[in-house]
């Protein structure tokens, strides 16, 4: 009984260390952001590594997103008899959802991995002790540049996914039954305005904010040899989607609030 | 005799003539404390290592040897005492506060540290990049060169610090500890886990390099030949303390137990 209240007041007491630790990180990073120098040759390097190299994957997630939406909804608005709504359905469910939400999983499972994995491996062979003592803030070269990176590019993949995803929409569509491009776009935003289209797909800045960050806390406190570069890349993952997903709850109510 | 005077006067500081020497200690670690947990690593250590000078760290493994270097660079924070880099206590300073003070120091980690990414070339070019700006591409590339192949280095330059040895590499990190000229020089076991010919190498190399730039050093070792050959003074620790600090024969002179037991092991 002893025993598991222990264990117990430990898990509590991890859990409020790992928040005020990720606090202090945040302070240290925000800090480091905004004095000179900026490293921006380490910037581009990562705007290159987070954004273009993630380009594949996020254009086929959304590709593959917009094809099972058209495939779904189809036969949901047919049901209905709603069939002549299926353009609008598909354009906002991806530009509303579907695209920022997918980018967001996509990218942190590729970057998520990758910086937690890097920055602990450059951790536990003392690299970033190194960077340190060369007089080179650690938290600016390595940190806030690759969260800056990823609060830039995120938006610009969702572009992506959220294209690629109605482009394969309407692909699968004119599949089953003839529809041109130019007539599925039109009919699809019918309707719509920026305030469909610019909120959600900025709130991914957010997500690339959580993602860049949790990742990069991660791999800077990691401890251990290779056993806690592996735990620094899986809790990377795990934290940063499951964060991308809870600021997804909190983002689509905000933005229901302040653009109706 | 104060210690500053004792250190001054002493016969082996000759190789310190030529660097400029303002009268005040390049190191002076005064009753630093740390524990990691429960367990206490350095208890109340003083350390004094003046211009030109090299001291050699020596102790059983966990006797906070490398732990005092790191304290003494800024990569820990002491839970008490004082750390004075030529003059300046830098235990109560930010990241960015002790950047100026970091540009003194040349630091060699134990396994080198080298960042895997970079060719070696890069990884001593790197404190130049940020730190050099003013310089041109030329210069900083003729800089590396020199100092690669000082170290003996010259033929390696493109590759990746994965394809060379361990000595090799050790070579390189001390090329990238000494890239922006620091006044000190921190080494950290330069010679473990080398063959004896290779470990005989590094020492002659940091001896050529104390001759030529007169640096103040501290080397961390198990290795009392290599203490013996490149330091002018030695000093023993264990459990967290100073035992005993002087010259070898001061050493080897010493009625304590624990350090001649020590030199007869070693």
């Amino acid at each position: 009984m002893s025993s598991s209240v222990a264990s117990t007041n430990g898990l509590i007491s991890q859990f409020f260390e790992w928040f005020g630790d990720l606090a202090i990180f945040c302070w240290q990073v925000l800090r480091a952001a905004v004095t000179p120098p900026f490293e921006f040759h380490e910037l581009f390097l990562q705007l290159d590594e987070i954004g273009s190299k993630s380009l594949p994957l996020v254009a086929l997630a959304g590709a593959a997103t917009g094809v099972v939406l058209s495939m779904e909804a189809r036969y949901s608005l047919t049901r209905f008899g709603a069939k002549s709504l299926l353009p609008a359905a598909i354009v906002f469910s991806v530009i509303h959802e579907t695209g920022p939400i997918i980018t967001g999983l996509v990218v942190s499972g590729r970057v998520g991995a990758g910086i937690g994995a890097e920055l602990a491996s450059m951790k536990v062979t003392e690299q970033i002790d190194a960077i340190e003592a060369s007089a080179v803030n650690p938290y600016r070269l390595l940190a806030a540049t690759r969260i800056m990176a990823c609060i830039l590019m995120l938006p610009l993949l969702t572009l992506a996914a959220d294209a690629c995803g109605l482009v394969m929409g309407w692909f699968a569509q004119a599949l089953v039954e003839p529809l041109s491009l130019h007539q599925f776009i039109s009919s699809g935003f019918k309707g719509a305005d920026f305030n469909d289209f610019l909120p959600p797909t900025f709130k991914t800045a957010v997500f690339g904010l959580i993602i860049g960050l949790i990742a990069c806390f991660q791999g800077m406190r990691t401890q251990g040899g290779a056993a806690g570069v592996g735990r620094a890349a899986t809790s990377s993952v795990v934290l940063s989607s499951l964060f991308v997903i809870l600021a997804d709850v909190v983002l689509v109510k905000v933005i229901l609030i302040f653009f109706p | 005799m104060d210690t500053i005077q004792r250190i001054a006067n002493h016969p082996e500081m000759k190789r310190g003539e030529g660097r400029k020497d303002t009268g005040v200690l390049a190191v002076a670690v005064k009753d630093l404390h740390k524990s990691f947990g429960s367990q206490k690593v350095l208890n109340g250590i003083c350390l004094n290592v003046a211009t030109g000078e090299t001291l050699a760290v020596l102790g059983r493994s966990g006797t906070g040897k490398s732990v005092s270097l790191r304290i003494i660079i800024g990569l820990e924070k002491p839970d008490s005492g004082s750390v004075r880099i030529q003059g300046e206590e830098i235990t109560g300073l930010t990241i960015d506060e002790l950047g100026s003070v970091r540009l003194k120091m040349g630091f060699l980690f134990q396994h080198a540290a080298l960042y895997d990414s970079l060719n070696v070339a890069q990884n001593v070019a790197f404190p130049l990049l940020h730190h050099k700006r003013e310089m041109s591409k030329s210069e900083q590339a003729d800089r590396v060169q020199k100092l690669l192949a000082d170290v003996g280095m010259e033929g390696h330059l493109e590759k990746m610090p994965a394809d060379i040895s361990g000595g090799m590499q050790k070579r390189v990190g001390l090329a990238r500890a000494l890239i922006l000229e620091p006044d000190i020089l921190l080494l950290d076991e330069p010679t473990a886990g080398l063959d004896p010919i290779s470990s005989g190498d590094i020492d002659d190399l940091i001896l050529k390099l104390q001759q030529e730039h007169h640096m103040a050093s501290i080397v961390v070792t198990h290795d009392l030949h290599s203490a013996k050959t490149i330091a002018n003074r030695l000093a023993l620790l264990d459990d967290g303390n100073v035992v005993i600090e002087g010259t070898f024969e001061e050493l080897q002179k010493s009625d304590i137990e624990f350090v001649r037991e020590f030199l007869k092991r070693s």
